[in-house]
């Protein structure tokens, strides 16, 4: 009798372990800053991601979804790709996500490479990164994909003469020389190219430059938070607008900051792929989701590149059948369409780079007096002009 | 010549924002021979509790400034009567780990109790429109910044100089056994000189928020910048400060219209030179 029931245990046993098998799930690493400064884009991704599962009832392709969340903290390439070299041989993991700065996104390349991951990056938006390991997928942008529609919007208005104003690293000279190959490429000339120190506090003597050049725009690129809102106030309080200045800028009147500028904001023109305020059904489903997930989440460009990383991810699992094979996976992303919160986009399969709608939008007041991004034009189907010129 | 205008008009406006935030500073460290690296988390718990008391509770902004400044300065008092007096004796070392540490713990703070993103100060309509100085135009709340440098300076020299706290102070400073012989109240003395200094700072905080928006990290972002102002400027002289203040606003400011490509290399550059010309400060010649 206890033979017997020994028996019946190992059987049921080894049947509930192939069980446990078949229901293992598929674990995705997710790389963001979770501490310090820039801790913000890492809930906001964490929000878009998590959402992004939950809105699909909590599984992907009828796979479990197991997240293993990494500390990017700030710029550190050394740091990022030991956390990758980690996910892939401690935690073996079958794809990586995240990723906000792009030294940090270049430096997990030979990981991802020699260990067929594939790595969708959720923000960092530096042009060569996917060029640097064939398992790199990007879901958000890149400089030249919103700075070159930056330029043909200005050659179009008619304007012969523009300032750039860039903070002075290498995301502000990317977006210097962008807009000036296309802008001087269009017909117009570049009269003055501002570099700004990166701990300048105080705008106004650039401010008063870039106005008594008597330029009829300036093409802007700052990074987020505190040089954006001391910026425009220069370009406010020194009377820029009111000289006939156009601002002409990109991801400056991001959601995370835009409350912050008041009305001094109004007005303000970007040419980005991403507003909150989108008028359609995606937008609002996003949206809708991502509040359900976490109600203080600010829906911007970091939630809504987490949320569509996800969903090629989702499609990769698909097409392996939750298996782990990068190369399969990586040919079902390349060949991916889709509608996304942010309009209609697709992956470029020569770049892994998303192809989608930049906007030109203006700082308006929205329902309750918030200050919203409104769409008023459409420039359709960017491709990364940095790579593909 | 409009240039030369411009260039002095924003770098008087910049230098004395830069005062600003330092003379609290120029208390703590300078006048106390306290190394007191938390002087920013001051500065940014006077600007927190200013928007908070002006952006939340709808207060007007005078005496929203008022009470922030206030409350900062208790703030620093209890806090040196119950943890930094401890320090005094202990070496630099040490009261550089500590204010560092005590940093750390405001920043954190600010971002449990705030979370990351910009605090503003909601400025009255007075302040915010610009003023016409005949060439170009000015914001009305850097005029603010400019008067209240003006009045810091003159009330801090007539106190030091001429009140019998100052001399007090000053006796403390240098011989705190004698002072405390002689029947000065020493503890209250160091108390009162820490509040007013975190209280000044937390003025900086409020005033120069326009530049240095305030955010959970905003105390160790402008710290260097302090220090500069303060070494330049010599330890313990205020008006020292205000002259800091004024040349390296002025030289910076300079930078930004002529060599903007060359960075902050200027600012960094005559600060080498003035503490290589005058070690104990500007105002200080030389001593053999």
């Amino acid at each position: 009798m206890g033979m017997k029931m020994n028996w019946l245990g190992a059987a049921l046993a080894v049947v509930g372990m192939a069980g446990a098998a078949q229901a293992q799930s598929v674990k995705v690493g997710i790389i963001a800053p979770f501490s310090g400064p820039f801790a913000h884009y890492g809930a906001l991704m964490k929000a878009g991601a998590e959402a992004y599962v939950a809105s699909q009832g909590g599984k992907l392709a009828g796979q479990n979804i197991e997240f293993v969340w990494r500390d990017e903290g700030g710029p550190n390439p050394a740091n990022t790709r030991t956390l990758a070299q980690e996910l892939v041989v401690k935690d073996k993991v079958d794809y990586i996500g995240g990723i906000v700065f792009s030294p940090n996104a270049s430096a997990v390349a030979p990981v991802i490479q020699e260990s067929k991951t594939p790595m969708v990056i959720f923000n960092a938006a530096t042009s060569d990164i996917t060029t640097k390991s064939d398992y790199y997928i990007r879901t958000s942008y890149t400089l030249w994909q919103v700075t070159v529609p930056a330029a043909q919007h200005a050659a179009k208005k008619g304007y012969k003469r523009v300032v750039t104003a860039v903070s002075d690293y290498a995301p502000g000279i990317d977006a210097e020389t962008a807009f000036k190959a296309e802008f001087s490429k269009l017909g117009g000339q570049v009269t003055e190219s501002i570099r700004m120190p990166v701990r300048t506090t105080d705008f106004a003597p650039f401010a008063q430059r870039i106005k008594a050049s008597g330029a009829q725009a300036v093409y802007v690129f700052l990074p987020g938070g505190p040089p954006n809102l001391g910026f425009v106030k220069a370009y406010q309080e020194n009377g820029l607008r009111q000289a006939g200045i156009e601002f002409l800028g990109t991801a400056e009147t991001d959601e995370f900051d835009l409350q912050k500028f008041g009305d001094s904001a109004l007005g303000l023109t970007t040419l980005f792929h991403y507003s909150g305020a989108r008028d359609s059904a995606a937008n609002k489903a996003f949206v809708a989701a991502v509040n359900k997930q976490n109600k203080e989440a600010i829906i911007n460009y970091a939630t809504v590149g987490a949320w569509d990383g996800m969903h090629v991810i989702h499609k990769m699992i698909e097409a392996t059948g939750g298996k782990r094979d990068g190369d399969k996976a990586m040919a079902a992303a390349k060949t991916l369409k889709w509608e996304s919160p942010r309009g209609p986009v697709s992956i470029d399969p020569v770049t892994r780079h998303i192809t989608q709608n930049v906007y030109l939008r203006v700082v308006e007041k929205g329902q309750g007096g918030l200050l919203i991004n409104k769409e008023v034009q459409t420039f359709p189907a960017q491709v990364d002009h940095g790579l593909t010129k | 010549m409009t240039l030369l205008a411009n260039i002095l008009i924003d770098g008087i406006a910049y230098g004395m924002v830069l005062f600003i935030i330092s003379v609290g500073l120029s208390i703590t460290l300078g006048l106390m021979r306290f190394v007191n690296l938390a002087h920013g988390a001051f500065a940014m718990t006077g600007g927190y509790l200013a928007a908070w008391l002006v952006g939340a509770q709808g207060w007007p902004f005078g005496w929203g400034l008022l009470a922030a400044v206030v409350l900062t300065g208790l703030l620093g008092a209890v806090l040196e009567a119950l943890v930094l007096r401890r320090l005094y004796r202990r070496s630099e070392l040490e009261q550089v780990l500590f204010t560092i540490g005590l940093t750390f713990l405001f920043v954190a703070t600010a971002n449990l109790l705030a979370g990351p993103e910009v605090q503003l100060i909601p400025l009255p309509a007075w302040l915010k429109t610009p003023v016409d100085l005949g060439i170009r135009t000015l914001p009305a709340q850097r005029l603010l910044v400019i008067a209240a440098g003006l009045a810091v300076l003159a009330l801090s020299a007539l106190v030091l100089g001429r009140s019998r706290f100052g001399i007090w102070l000053r006796a403390t400073v240098d011989n705190t056994g004698a002072a405390a012989a002689l029947g000065i109240p020493v503890k209250w003395v160091y108390a009162a000189t820490f509040g007013v200094g975190a209280a000044l700072a937390g003025l900086g905080g409020i005033l120069g928020a326009e530049l240095m928006p305030l955010e959970p990290y905003y105390p160790i972002k402008y710290l260097v910048l302090v220090l500069v102002v303060v070494a330049v400027g010599g330890m313990g002289s205020i008006t020292g400060s205000a002259v800091a203040a004024l040349a390296l606003g002025t030289i910076e400011t300079a930078s930004k219209y002529l060599a903007s490509d060359w960075g902050s290399l200027f600012f960094f550059l005559s600060m080498a030179l003035f503490l290589a010309w005058r070690p104990q400060g500007l105002l200080v010649a030389r001593r053999a």
